[in-house]
């Protein structure tokens, strides 16, 4: 429970519009069980869900997916965002939104885009993303964001196969005309976590990359911005994941659940509400799995006498729990962490294996609840690569 | 240092917002700034309309301050956005 701490005020919500998506990134950081488009929240209710988010303090939405341009409504969705006071994000592949809805999302007055790329190379980025044309089609439409006046991001998610070429990545942003890059290195969940050994870069490669940024940053001061998200797995110490559970933001599923991180419903036992059944408000001060593990009452040593518990919140409950087996245990990326010995494990073996491509398995014929819930409990053992969801 | 005849204003993506909870906030790409009082005084007129000769005048007459003084400090402010991409002059 949140104990007497005054239970903090978020500044972020993360709206998850679909989880439909034509490209199969295989660090995809949706969940493995991905929800279905009968089970998305229409129009009317992100309305809502924006308003309550604004009243309770809320001041940025980041409209992402899933691709959010599989949603028709996008526009409609986006412009009740700015209507209800959000500075509004858009987060896309790219692919999907064509350059019309790009001027309607302008005209709604939408407040920045932010649009991934996998690798400066077209071919490695395609391969990446699991889909051919990708590329070009995200050049395009980060052309047409810039044309239009809109602030532009370009995010990279940097691993083995292209670590190699964060400079030329930010050359393509400068080209761009992107005002700001986010190389951000892998986190391990989920998809990530099933592609690790593909994905994850030596020591050796990290180490480099975070000099060359480095050097990066200082010659392109006052041209582009490079944020960095620096990779924990070789790190002393943990990242306090999402500026700590339950303090700074939130996020909305596409069917309406709502979680302190994207990766949260990988913890079993929490109970998650849902916008269709409260508040956003209601969920953020009384949902339990809000209150499981505010604040640092819930920590135990190392950490309950830790000087960086206020810092760190004993690092991610997700990453403990998929690596140890305990969501109350110190996050084992910490150096004082006593299971710090997985980690060491897990790095040890990098193998050059093909990627398993994030997808939704073709939605079945008929499906009824009990079939599903079961269905999810397996689904990191299957791999699902047969078909693109529909993205029209 | 900035140009005396530089009009400074926040681009598309940066906006300058007060909200109940947060204080006065410089909302931009993915990040947000808290604003304190001196600092909303200077974005407040950061239109794309005043230069900023104008800007200084206007603040060191509204708060009796020296020129100088004001001057030396929105120049900080400003030049520390203008390299995060947050300000055009």
């Amino acid at each position: 429970m949140a104990a007497t701490q005054a239970i903090p005020v978020p500044i972020g919500l993360l709206a998850e519009l679909t989880h439909r998506c034509p490209l199969g990134c295989p660090y995809c950081s949706n969940p493995l069980a991905l929800e279905r488009r009968e089970e998305e929240l229409d129009a009317a209710t992100w309305e809502r869900v924006f308003k309550e988010a604004a009243q309770l303090g809320v001041m940025q939405v980041h409209l992402s997916g899933g691709e959010p341009g599989a949603r028709r409504d996008l526009v409609e969705i986006a412009a009740s965002a700015r209507v209800a006071g959000l500075y509004t994000n858009l987060i896309t592949s790219g692919v999907g939104i064509t350059t019309r809805t790009m001027r309607d999302l302008w005209e709604a007055g939408l407040d920045h885009v932010q649009v991934s790329i996998q690798d400066s190379d077209a071919v490695s980025s395609d391969h990446i993303a699991g889909y051919r044309g990708a590329f070009q089609r995200k050049h395009a439409l980060a052309s047409e964001a810039v044309r239009l006046g809109l602030a532009l991001t370009i995010n990279a998610v940097v691993h083995r196969a292209n670590i190699t070429r964060i400079g030329e990545m930010v050359e393509l942003a400068i080209t761009l005309k992107a005002k700001r890059i986010e190389i951000a290195h892998v986190q391990y969940y989920g998809w990530a976590l099933k592609n690790r050994a593909a994905l994850m870069p030596t020591r050796e490669q990290v180490d480099d990359a975070i000099a060359h940024l480095e050097s990066l940053q200082r010659l392109h001061r006052g041209r582009i911005v490079i944020d960095v998200v620096l990779p924990d797995y070789y790190a002393r110490f943990p990242k306090p994941c999402v500026g700590g559970w339950g303090r700074r933001s939130l996020n909305v599923t596409p069917s309406g659940r709502v979680l302190p991180c994207h990766a949260a419903e990988s913890i079993p036992g929490l109970e998650f509400w849902n916008v269709r059944n409260h508040s956003v408000g209601e969920i953020w001060l009384s949902s339990p799995a809000f209150n499981a593990f505010r604040g640092t009452a819930f920590l135990r040593e190392p950490c309950a006498s830790c000087e960086r518990r206020e810092i760190d919140f004993g690092g991610c409950r997700c990453q403990a729990f998929a690596l140890t087996g305990d969501a109350r245990a110190t996050d084992p990326v910490c150096h004082l962490s006593p299971r710090h010995g997985v980690i060491t494990e897990l790095v040890a073996v990098l193998e050059d294996k093909p990627y398993s491509y994030r997808r939704m398995r073709p939605t079945p014929i008929s499906i009824d609840v009990v079939t599903r819930e079961k269905e999810r409990s397996h689904d990191d053992e299957t791999d699902c690569d047969s078909t693109f969801p529909d993205c029209d | 240092m900035i140009a005396p005849d530089a009009k400074p204003r926040l681009p598309r993506g940066v906006r300058l917002t007060h909200n109940a909870a947060h204080g006065w906030v410089l909302l931009a790409p993915e990040r947000l700034f808290k604003a304190d009082a001196i600092a909303v005084e200077i974005l407040k007129r950061c239109t794309g309309e005043l230069t900023f000769a104008a800007i200084v005048d206007d603040l060191a007459k509204t708060f009796t301050a020296p020129h100088e003084c004001i001057s030396a400090d929105a120049a900080n402010l400003l030049n520390g956005l203008v390299e995060k991409k947050l300000l055009e002059l």
